[in-house]
Order: C-alpha cells, then sequence, then structure tokens
C-alpha cells in the first residue's frame, strides 16, 4: 500500500533556515545544510526546500545550494523558490532536485505548467498553492511569498494546474503557517475533492494528531511540516508511528 | 574500481544516482558520449522525463545503437530507473507513440486509478513484492515487500511474465522491477530510496 508521507520544509533565506509565522516575523532557526543532514540520518520520507527570497528577489533558484544539499540527501527531494524556466527546472534536475515546486510562475504563466510536464513528466512537477482565508472565509491565492494577492479560489487554481499537466498540489494555509494550531484541513478537503492528484497539506502542524486529522478528514497524501520539527521535540518518525497507531499507512 | 556510466541524455535527476553509485563504491562516470559506454563495466540509464522526449534525446545523441551493441552484444550490465527501466520497452505512450529500445518486450501505458481514491501519479513509498518468492540477485539481502520510492504516472506493461522480478500493489498492481541475467529495470529510484535502494545499487554493483 502507498504510504502518508511525512514531509519536513526546509526554508531557506540566503541558505540559512527560517521559520516564520503566517509567511511574516521570520526568524533564523539554524543552518539548511545542517538541517539537512540531520533529515537525511533520520530517514524522513521526503524533504521539501523552499528559497523563499527568489522570487521576491528576482533571482533565479540558488543551484549551488541545491547541489550541496543533494550531495547530503538519499531521500527524496522536492524545491521550490525562483523557478521561470524549463531551463531552471533541468538545472535543479541535474544538480539533484526529484521534483520541483512553482508557485508564482505557475499563476502568472500558467503555460510553464504545460512546458515543464511536457518535457520531464507530470511526476517531477509540483505546483505548489499558498492561500489565504479572507473575512468572510472564503480562500484566497497568494504569490510572491504570500506578498501578492493574486485573488483566485485555491480549488480552482489546483484544478487548472492539474488539466495543464500538474503531478501534485503542495498545499499551503498562510493563515495556519508557523501557528501550530493545525491544518486548515476544510481547505484540504476541498482541493482534494476536486482534483485527483496527491496533494500535499502544509501550514499549521503542531502536533501528530493535527497530521492524521488532515489525513482521515482532509483527504491529503503527505503532510508537510516545519516549525513543529524546529522548534518541539515532535520528530517525524513520532508522527509516523502515531499514524501507525491510527491505521494509517507509514513506512516505519 | 568498478567503472559505471550513467547516460545523460538531458533529462534526469544524474547528480544523485552517480552520488549513489559512489557511495556504494562504484566509479560514476556521467556520460553524453556514447563511446564512453564501451569503456564502462556497467552502464545506469536514470529517470526522470517524459517517454516521447527522453527516447528523442537518447537517440539525437547516439545511444541507441551504443546501448545496442554494448548491452545485446557484449552483454554488459544494464539498469534502467524509472523513465530508464521503461525506456527498454517495445513502445511508450507518453508524449504520442514513440519506439523504446526494445529491450523488453512490452508496453509502457498510463497508470489507471482502481478506484475513486487511488491518485495518479503514484508518489512516494511502496511495497516490491517478489514474483517468485524468493529475492532475485537485484534485490539479495532484502525482505520481500520492503518499501522503495517512487514518483510515476505511467508504467510498463511486459509480454514475458518470465521477466517479471517484482510487482507494486498500485493501480490494480504494476511491474516494479524486470529483466533477466544483467538487463534489469526497477521503477522505483533507488539512488532515493535510502538503505534499501543503496542495497539495490550494490547488487547491481556486484552482478
Amino acid at each position: 500500500m502507498l504510504k502518508i508521507r511525512v514531509m519536513p520544509t526546509v526554508l531557506s533565506r540566503g541558505g540559512e533556515l527560517v521559520k516564520g509565522v503566517a509567511f511574516d516575523s521570520w526568524r533564523r532557526v539554524g543552518s539548511v545544510m545542517q538541517a539537512v543532514k540531520i533529515y537525511n540520518l533520520r530517514e524522513v520520507d521526503e524533504l521539501v526546500f523552499l528559497d523563499i527570497d527568489a522570487t521576491v528577489q528576482g533571482r533565479v533558484p540558488d543551484f549551488g545550494l541545491v547541489a550541496d544539499i543533494a550531495r547530503e540527501c538519499f531521500m527524496p527531494l522536492t524545491v521550490g523558490g525562483g523557478i521561470r524556466s524549463v531551463e531552471d527546472v533541468r538545472r535543479l534536475l541535474q544538480v539533484g532536485a526529484d521534483k520541483v515546486a512553482v508557485n508564482t510562475a505557475a499563476f502568472e504563466a500558467p503555460g510553464l505548467i504545460e512546458q515543464i510536464s511536457a518535457q520531464f513528466g507530470s511526476q517531477c512537477l509540483v505546483v505548489s498553492i499558498d492561500a489565504r482565508r479572507r473575512p468572510d472565509g472564503q480562500h484566497e491565492v497568494w504569490t510572491r511569498s504570500g506578498t501578492a494577492c493574486a485573488g483566485k479560489d485555491p480549488v480552482d487554481l489546483a484544478s487548472d494546474a492539474e488539466s495543464r499537466g500538474a503531478g501534485e498540489i503542495l498545499l499551503t494555509a498562510i493563515d495556519r503557517d508557523g501557528t501550530m494550531t493545525g491544518y486548515d484541513v476544510e481547505l484540504t478537503r476541498r482541493v482534494t475533492s476536486r482534483v485527483r492528484l496527491p496533494v500535499i497539506a502544509s501550514g499549521g502542524a503542531g502536533r501528530a494528531e493535527d497530521m492524521a486529522l488532515v489525513i482521515e478528514r482532509g483527504g491529503a497524501s503527505a503532510v508537510a511540516a516545519a516549525a513543529c520539527f524546529h522548534f518541539t521535540d515532535l520528530t517525524p518518525l513520532d508522527v509516523k508511528r502515531h499514524l501507525a497507531a491510527r491505521g494509517l499507512p507509514v513506512r516505519l | 574500481m568498478n567503472r559505471v556510466a550513467i547516460i545523460d541524455y538531458g533529462a534526469g535527476n544524474l547528480a544523485s544516482v552517480a552520488r549513489a553509485v559512489q557511495e556504494c563504491g562504484g566509479d560514476a562516470c556521467v556520460t553524453q558520449h556514447p563511446e564512453d559506454l564501451a569503456t564502462a563495466e556497467r552502464i545506469i540509464l536514470p529517470g526522470v522525463g517524459q517517454f516521447a522526449e527522453g527516447m528523442k534525446r537518447l537517440r539525437a545523441r547516439g545511444f541507441e545503437a551504443a546501448l545496442k551493441e554494448q548491452v545485446l552484444a557484449r552483454d554488459t550490465p544494464l539498469l534502467g530507473i524509472c523513465l530508464g527501466m521503461q525506456m527498454l520497452a517495445t513502445r511508450g505512450a507518453e508524449g504520442g507513440e514513440t519506439a523504446g529500445l526494445g529491450f523488453i518486450d512490452g508496453d509502457v501505458v498510463r497508470l489507471t486509478p482502481a478506484d475513486a481514491h487511488t491518485r495518479v501519479p503514484h508518489i512516494g513509498w511502496n511495497e516490491v513484492s517478489y514474483e517468485a518468492g524468493e529475492a532475485p540477485p537485484l534485490f539479495a539481502g532484502l525482505r520481500d515487500g520492503c518499501d522503495f520510492y517512487f514518483v510515476h504516472g505511467w508504467h510498463l506493461r511486459c509480454a514475458r511474465a518470465d521477466l517479471v522480478l517484482a510487482r507494486t500493489p498500485y493501480c490494480g498492481g504494476f511491474i516494479s522491477a524486470v529483466g533477466s541475467g544483467s538487463l534489469l529495470g526497477v521503477q522505483f529510484h533507488p539512488e532515493k530510496s535510502q538503505r534499501a535502494g543503496l542495497r539495490v545499487i550494490r547488487n547491481f554493483l556486484s552482478m
């Protein structure tokens, strides 16, 4: 049976490991390479590395840093941040990324989704969607690391990305990010009900229980988390033991 | 030292494969030149890509004839990984029907969800169950049903039951390892499957 993946997220600003709250109040919590080495030793299911400054600063991905990360990783690696062209993807795969995550460009230049999947196959393309809840309860997509409102329903964007050839959706609830108060299960449910692609839930994990809920009620295929792994004693293995005890399929 | 040619056809996670081969004691040589295959003791055809595009690039760089010479005529051990395994087949449908290398009698077709809850592509860790009940040489030392990392939307349908080494239970079950003798393919990514994956690569290097 296909296992639920528990995926630590490593956010980078200039090679430094950072974590914020609701995509703001970023603080340095260590070095990227150190975190990668630890997760590799712990044999996590998959690692997500996101360079949150690249697009905002108009930079291409830091291929050298990704190469360094990949050298430390015998685990699957998804890389995002600053990807704007097929060439960026080719270079990331060459230096050791297994999948790429496209966020801003997927919204601003949707044709890129088709180009990437035609060249490298859908399976290596993760479309990353950051959504914020409006006061009226509706969700809206934000791009550029949560600084630009795209004014689109995340469910529609996910569905559009699927029809253009995306292979997976990384769905982050901005309001929950870094709060450790639980995932946005409703948002996740809405997206998993609309698309047939695997959906990685992100934003808000505080306890193993949160991960179980977004899988059981939200329909997520994988759970991504950062703050609870950086700031609490919780490890990906603890999470998987909890999920296993609830009868969910995990790799132990 | 065990010289392993890793074929660079412009789409593939070459660095990860090279790194895993080195970790297993092999001398990894990533190459764009078909003539390098003649001096290699082993060849790896890596994955990540789309079938039609992958075959186009492989042919454009002259690897098709070189692979036929080394693998079919001279028996140099070959391991195809993910798309690299799929390209060993007679033909593939991804990106429009395209002829493959034809080393393995079969077709590459889309994974079809068996029920409403099954999501495609198949991404993540899943079991690999030996067809014969005991471990084929490529899996020596690994228990039946070990988890490996997969990331694919297409799979190989092989007309020759005797070439099926292992299957994985997803979308009704698909072939996750194929081959005979020194011609081998795996649908999962051994270079990303941690200890179990490195064991598969080590087994390939000692064949």
